[in-house]
């Protein structure tokens, strides 16, 4: 390749034949970037090993969150007084997290699924406004999202009290847009023609989305419902302006309300690994069920891990 | 790239039923989630905004949400405005620092996000698989472990502490959690870049290599190629990455509190998140989230209008 290149005149600004033959023959145009390789490793090891550490505390026989003093299960259930099983605020915390994200998700996903289905293929000026606010929804800081919901269930929807219930709520709305965009980018994927040819055939309208198109939607909506999942264990500032009493505090709040009140601790640790291991574990789930499922179509690895982690 | 013809996709009416019996059924498909989106979306903010234009119940300290904008106050405009450029002002130079350090916490984590994304979207190989499950795996790990993570090695008797002094480069330990802008940009940094990777990873996987490929092939240079080809490809991917992590970080207010505490690391997600949980000021609180909507309202408007440009060329 380097040849027929040095046999040509020089092309505008580059002017490579004014460079030094020796250097260029030297390096090899197709040569591994181990510098950038060395820089992407870097940055894996800075983002990753923290996380390992903060693990392995949560095993240390000991108060210190920075200094190892051997390895036990004190901070999971060994401890009567403060482990994550017997700490009555750490325990309700785990349930909190798991109980937001299985109620938002069982309402989030059908929502968000119905609404990309009827917006999609539903033209129009009304479709078109909602599908904007749907996007809005995805985008606006949680802060200000969280600020709106706080008044609407103090002043607006009063009879909604702050705990539970406002949670779901406006983590619904926070997360329907997975459902809503990921069903929709498919749906344009899909065409037309699968819903046509089932028209043709004499299938009702109900016939054909239940029969032809939520089939082939399935990987979509499992993939977004893992989305939902996984994004509300990890929510931190809507549960937190909504929460009331301690045990409406989900983990993310937890850690946040007692490392802050200078309550540390390994329990900490071990409250923010259950989280991580609970997240891990939909992960796989995710994309072993996602792999599955798209088992038939073309498509990589990469395609799978990208669309589980949302992108 | 854009104006592909795909004549197999015209939107032809299916013969069976009739166009408004279509309409309707997809309609009452979308309707609970409009429905729903009007009731617990639109709506609260409506009510923030009846809020921030409210008045005080003197006796009570609660706020008093005006619904008619006809009778609307600026009582709560007027002190935020002052709060914000008056003589007193400390909302303002909050802002101030928000601005900065949410700009120099995206361009650090464009710098270090873009190579890694850039290696991996195309010279990982045979490893992307490997090297997109690491990529990706801070996604998955929460927001509050990731920041105890470093609480713990930051901390005086830490590891980051125990390594500097031993290789002799700080004589004793420095309080890193103590207050400085530093941590609390780094934290940032850390906090949010995993985002920002995954946008531009996928931006850059998009690019077809042929083009690059023939960058190279014209006798550009690694550096020239990645500068007139590469570079120019991925500016959209850069564009939304950044607005994808800038976003959430102007309405953060724990990342700083759990790296420093100190009120002179303070953004304006403090003082909003302060308001709402102090009697009196909880109109002020709902007028300065509104302010900063209004300001944030042009890059996500531009947002949305990109990935949907983007989204339309991809089909």
């Amino acid at each position: 390749m380097t040849t027929d290149i040095r046999a040509r005149p020089p092309v505008g600004p580059t002017d490579i034949a004014s460079r030094s033959l020796p250097g260029r023959l030297r390096r090899n145009p197709w040569r591994h970037p181990w510098i950038l390789e060395g820089f992407t490793w870097l940055y894996l090891i800075w983002s990753l090993v923290p996380i390992v550490i903060a693990v392995l505390f949560s095993f240390n026989n000991g108060k210190s969150q920075s200094t190892w003093q051997g390895f036990s299960w004190r901070w999971y259930f060994s401890d009567p007084v403060y482990s994550v099983l017997h700490n009555p605020t750490l325990h309700s915390a785990v349930i909190q997290t798991v109980r937001l994200s299985v109620y938002t998700t069982l309402i989030a996903v059908p929502l968000g699924v119905a609404f990309a289905l009827g917006i999609n293929r539903w033209k129009g000026y009304t479709a078109s406004t909602f599908n904007f606010v749907m996007i809005l929804s995805y985008v606006v800081p949680e802060l200000i999202f969280g600020v709106a919901m706080f008044f609407a269930f103090t002043v607006l929807f009063s009879f909604v009290h702050l705990g539970t219930i406002a949670q779901v709520l406006s983590l619904v709305t926070w997360n329907v847009s997975w459902p809503a965009i990921i069903v929709q980018a498919r749906l344009v994927t899909l065409g037309r023609q699968y819903e046509e040819a089932a028209a043709d055939l004499g299938a009702s309208q109900w016939r054909t989305v239940r029969k032809v198109l939520l089939p082939l939607l399935t990987p979509a909506i499992f993939a977004s419902a893992v989305l939902v999942f996984s994004s509300v264990i990890d929510d931190f500032v809507i549960v937190q302006l909504l929460s009331s009493t301690v045990s409406t505090q989900p983990m993310s709040v937890i850690i946040y309300s007692q490392q802050h009140g200078g309550n540390g601790g390994p329990a900490l640790n071990a409250l923010g690994t259950i989280m991580l291991i609970m997240s891990f574990i939909i992960a796989t789930a995710g994309y072993i069920g996602y792999r599955l499922m798209t088992r038939g179509e073309r498509g990589s690895t990469a395609e799978s891990l990208t669309t589980i982690a949302g992108a | 790239m854009a104006t592909r013809v795909q004549p197999t996709r015209q939107p032809a009416l299916p013969r069976s039923e009739p166009p408004e019996r279509r309409r309707t059924f997809y309609a009452m498909l979308a309707l609970p989630g409009i429905l729903w989106l009007a009731l617990l979306f639109i709506v609260p903010f409506y009510a923030a905004l009846a809020i921030a234009m409210g008045q005080l119940n003197r006796l009570y300290e609660t706020p008093v949400a005006i619904w008619n904008p006809l009778h609307w106050s600026s009582a709560n405009l007027t002190n935020v405005v002052r709060d914000l450029f008056g003589a007193t002002a400390f909302a303002g130079p909050l802002m101030l620092r928000t601005i900065i350090y949410v700009l120099v916490a995206s361009a650090l984590s464009l710098l270090i996000g873009y190579p890694a994304a850039y290696f991996v979207a195309r010279f990982a190989g045979h490893r992307k698989g490997l090297f997109l499950i690491l990529l990706i795996a801070p996604f998955w790990i929460s927001y509050m472990m990731r920041m105890l993570a470093w609480i713990d090695l930051l901390q005086t008797s830490g590891y980051v502490n125990k390594v500097l002094t031993s290789l002799h480069l700080i004589s004793q330990p420095v309080n890193w959690l103590g207050g400085h802008s530093f941590t609390v940009i780094a934290g940032l940094v850390y906090g949010y870049i995993p985002y920002l990777i995954l946008v531009l990873y996928a931006g850059l996987d998009r690019i077809d290599p042929s083009l690059i490929e023939a960058g190279r092939d014209l006798g550009l240079s690694r550096a020239r190629t990645f500068l007139r080809v590469t570079l120019p490809l991925s500016r959209q991917a850069i564009m939304t990455g950044l607005l994808i992590t800038m976003l959430p970080m102007f309405g953060d207010y724990f990342t700083n509190q759990l790296l420093s505490g100190s009120p002179s690391t303070s953004m304006i997600g403090n003082l909003i998140q302060g308001q709402l949980g102090t009697p009196g000021l909880q109109g002020q609180g709902a007028i300065l989230s509104l302010l900063l909507l209004l300001v944030l309202l042009i890059p996500m408007i531009y947002y949305v209008v990109a990935t949907n440009r983007a989204s339309r060329e991809a089909s």
